[in-house]
């Protein structure tokens, strides 16, 4: 009833003290827009680039928005649109680099795509065929002994790290029970999480120049300082999967007479299967772009290799890595450009096909917690 | 009747069998558990028995003439140039980026950026290295440019400028693209656990958003903001493929956007393929300082973690 008091004929928007003083609902589009023609403007001035515009249209945005708000609302509320408009900036920028990394590799990998380049090798290629190759379509040469390396590495990195990982962390969460060794083995597994791939890579050729010799490089080799990087992600992710299985259904089993091994074997694993197998994909996914440990350990082939115990190995990772910095053709890189786009195409779908069938995992075969 | 004789049979046969596979199969689980502190030690170990010929070599038979010290010491300032030029960049973006996930987002958003942001991480570190030699290093030409003109009497932008991009501040821009999800995913875990009571009571009070973020979020999330910190440093400390491809390589120089300076990860994958004898003692010994300095980063992060688990439990 107070506001009926107010002389009726002044402007009705100073009715209360809280809703006094809020900013029109255009004022924030109108200024982005201005800022965009401006931005363009002063780019033009200079030099015009989208990479300018945007940012003189981003600064020009961010220091006259809050500016704007500031005059019409006060400081406090000023300060909070500034983290706002910078928070939303923040995560622009972050996105640009994905899509751009994406766009780059679809752009330039798609045109290598070719049914040469998942089933023959590099073996016999030379720079002479390279000079020759015109168009897209005449490039000789693929990626086969470069995948066939990858799935032989990974298979065998995977064999030895799925059932050490998870039989730690079966002693971690069932056995040790917060023990002084426990303890231990967990912060020597945080603690290995850090250790830098071209470290692993390292410890495995030591280790294996040491016992066979120096030099010795083979796919097993890489395989080992793979598992060393593999080892914690699955103790840390089976750890956790174990932690979250009711201890009802343990004292049901234990209940039962069962006895631990077979409750651990039939019970716990069993209830966190779908959890383990999506932690040990997401290893997978990790491991099998390392491109940093192979170089040191794998060696350079360019010749189809299944046998992982003796002769160099190529993976994906370092048929990328090899074909750009060394192209099979000095004075012609463009065949080996192309060649490792289309690696690299190739890698980054298999890396997102196992991310995506992790989570298909864990969503269809999601622990029983309720019900049956 | 016969389910209970077949039952009995079985039951009394594997109680034998059942205690022994007990004992067997905890001694497995020991055993692995046992196998990583093995491995952890047996990596310190051989790097340090494979190591030993350079630290007992004459100092003019190392690679520069002037002994391990003097060869390794510009290797690893590089190295800590390179991350810090990744922290600075990487840290607010992160923390914003996170911020934006958990409080500023709608709920319908914030979900799907969560796993935009995981895929940030799951995109080799090769593929980085490539799109950041052939794309962001031409692209960031003029800039460095720009910056030697105004800018040239900080020793940081010496020039003359690479005219590849090829430089540490691009090698340390592509490396902060790679920690990025580190930071954001760990701070955006600890930023959703703040206490739902305190954030809706500096909201009535009548504080901004921003106030709000301020007064209960952050100092909630201090001390795992930090770890993440530390965390991503480590990971930018043995970060190898993104210097590799990117930088092109030279002596330890002040400018970063000239060609010139090197990291220990980049320059072990450079030269070990072809290393023998006394070189690849030296470039072992390289991965055993960089070893120590990662181990020193992230056990200050963990113990950092373990600090703020036992708070929080308190709470």
């Amino acid at each position: 009833m107070s506001t009926s008091t107010n002389s009726p004929g002044v402007s009705p928007v100073r009715q209360s003290k809280l809703t006094r003083g809020q900013r029109p609902k255009w004022l924030i589009p109108v200024i982005g827009v201005a800022a965009v023609v401006a931005g363009a403007a002063i780019a033009s001035l200079i030099g015009f680039s989208i990479a300018l515009w945007a940012l003189f249209a981003a600064v020009i945005f961010l220091v006259v928005g809050p500016l704007a708000v500031t005059a019409v609302e006060g400081g406090r509320a000023g300060a909070d649109s500034l983290m706002t408009f910078l928070v939303y900036t923040a995560f622009i920028l972050a996105v640009i680099p994905l899509v751009s990394v994406i766009w780059t590799v679809l752009v330039n990998g798609v045109p290598g795509l070719t049914a040469d380049l998942l089933t023959t090798s590099m073996n016999g290629v030379t720079g002479f065929q390279d000079n020759k190759a015109g168009a897209p379509g005449e490039v000789v040469g693929g990626a086969y002994h470069a995948i066939v390396g990858t799935v032989s590495i990974t298979f065998w990195a995977t064999l030895m790290s799925v059932p050490v990982g998870l039989l730690t962390a079966v002693y971690l969460v069932e056995y040790s029970r917060g023990g002084w060794l426990g303890r231990a083995i967990t912060f020597f597994v945080d603690v290995m999480t850090g250790i830098p791939s071209i470290v692993a890579g390292l410890f495995a050729a030591a280790l294996f120049g040491m016992v066979f010799g120096p030099s010795t490089r083979t796919g097993f080799v890489a395989a080992v300082a793979l598992t060393v990087l593999m080892i914690p992600t699955v103790v840390k992710n089976t750890e956790e999967m174990l932690r979250i299985v009711p201890n009802e259904l343990r004292e049901a089993s234990y209940a039962l007479g069962v006895r631990k091994w077979r409750t651990i074997l039939k019970v716990v694993i069993p209830t966190a299967i779908s959890g383990i197998a999506s932690g040990v994909t997401l290893a997978i996914a990790r491991v099998i772009g390392e491109t940093a440990p192979l170089l040191v350990t794998a060696g350079f082939a360019t010749a189809i290799n299944w046998n992982s115990f003796s002769g160099w190995m190529t993976t994906l990772p370092t048929f990328i890595y090899y074909q750009i910095m060394n192209p099979t053709s000095p004075t012609n890189p463009d065949p080996s450009l192309q060649r490792a786009w289309a690696a690299a195409l190739i890698l980054i779908v298999i890396v997102m096909l196992l991310n995506l069938v992790a989570r298909l995992i864990a969503r269809a075969f999601a622990p029983k917690t309720a019900g049956r | 009747m016969s389910t209970t004789v077949s039952t009995e049979k079985p039951g009394t046969s594997s109680s034998a069998a059942g205690r022994a596979g007990d004992s067997v199969f905890s001694g497995l689980s020991l055993a692995a558990g046992i196998l990583i502190l093995v491995v952890l030690a047996a990596v310190a170990m051989f790097l340090f028995l494979q190591a030993v010929p350079t630290f007992t070599a004459a100092p003019g038979d190392v690679t520069g003439g002037k002994g391990f010290f003097a060869y390794i010491w510009p290797l690893v300032v590089g190295t800590l140039i390179a991350a810090l030029i990744a922290l600075l960049i990487a840290t607010p973006v992160g923390i914003l980026v996170a911020l934006y996930i958990s409080h500023y987002a709608p709920a319908r958003v914030a979900k799907p950026v969560g796993y935009v942001i995981d895929l940030l991480a799951a995109i080799p570190s090769v593929i980085y290295g490539a799109w950041g030699a052939t794309v962001l290093a031409p692209a960031l030409v003029p800039l460095y440019t720009w910056l030697t003109g105004y800018l040239g009497f900080i020793p940081f932008f010496g020039g003359p400028a690479s005219q590849t991009g090829k430089t540490m501040l691009t090698a340390g821009v592509v490396l902060a693209i790679m920690i990025l999800p580190i930071i954001t995913s760990m701070s955006r875990e600890i930023f959703t656990q703040t206490p739902k009571l305190h954030e809706e009571a500096a909201l009535a009070l009548g504080a901004t958003r921003w106030e709000m973020i301020r007064m209960s979020v952050l100092p909630f999330a201090r001390p795992g903001i930090i770890s993440s910190i530390m965390l991503a440093l480590g990971r930018a400390l043995g970060e190898t493929m993104a210097v590799a491809l990117v930088l092109s390589t030279g002596p330890l120089i002040p400018s970063l956007i000239k060609s010139g300076n090197q990291t220990i990860a980049a320059e072990i994958a450079l030269n070990f393929p072809e290393a023998y004898g006394l070189r690849m003692s030296e470039l072992i010994a390289a991965g055993l300082v960089l070893f120590l300095i990662t181990l020193v980063v992230n056990m200050i992060a963990r113990a950092i973690i373990a600090r703020y688990k036992e708070f929080s439990g308190a709470n």
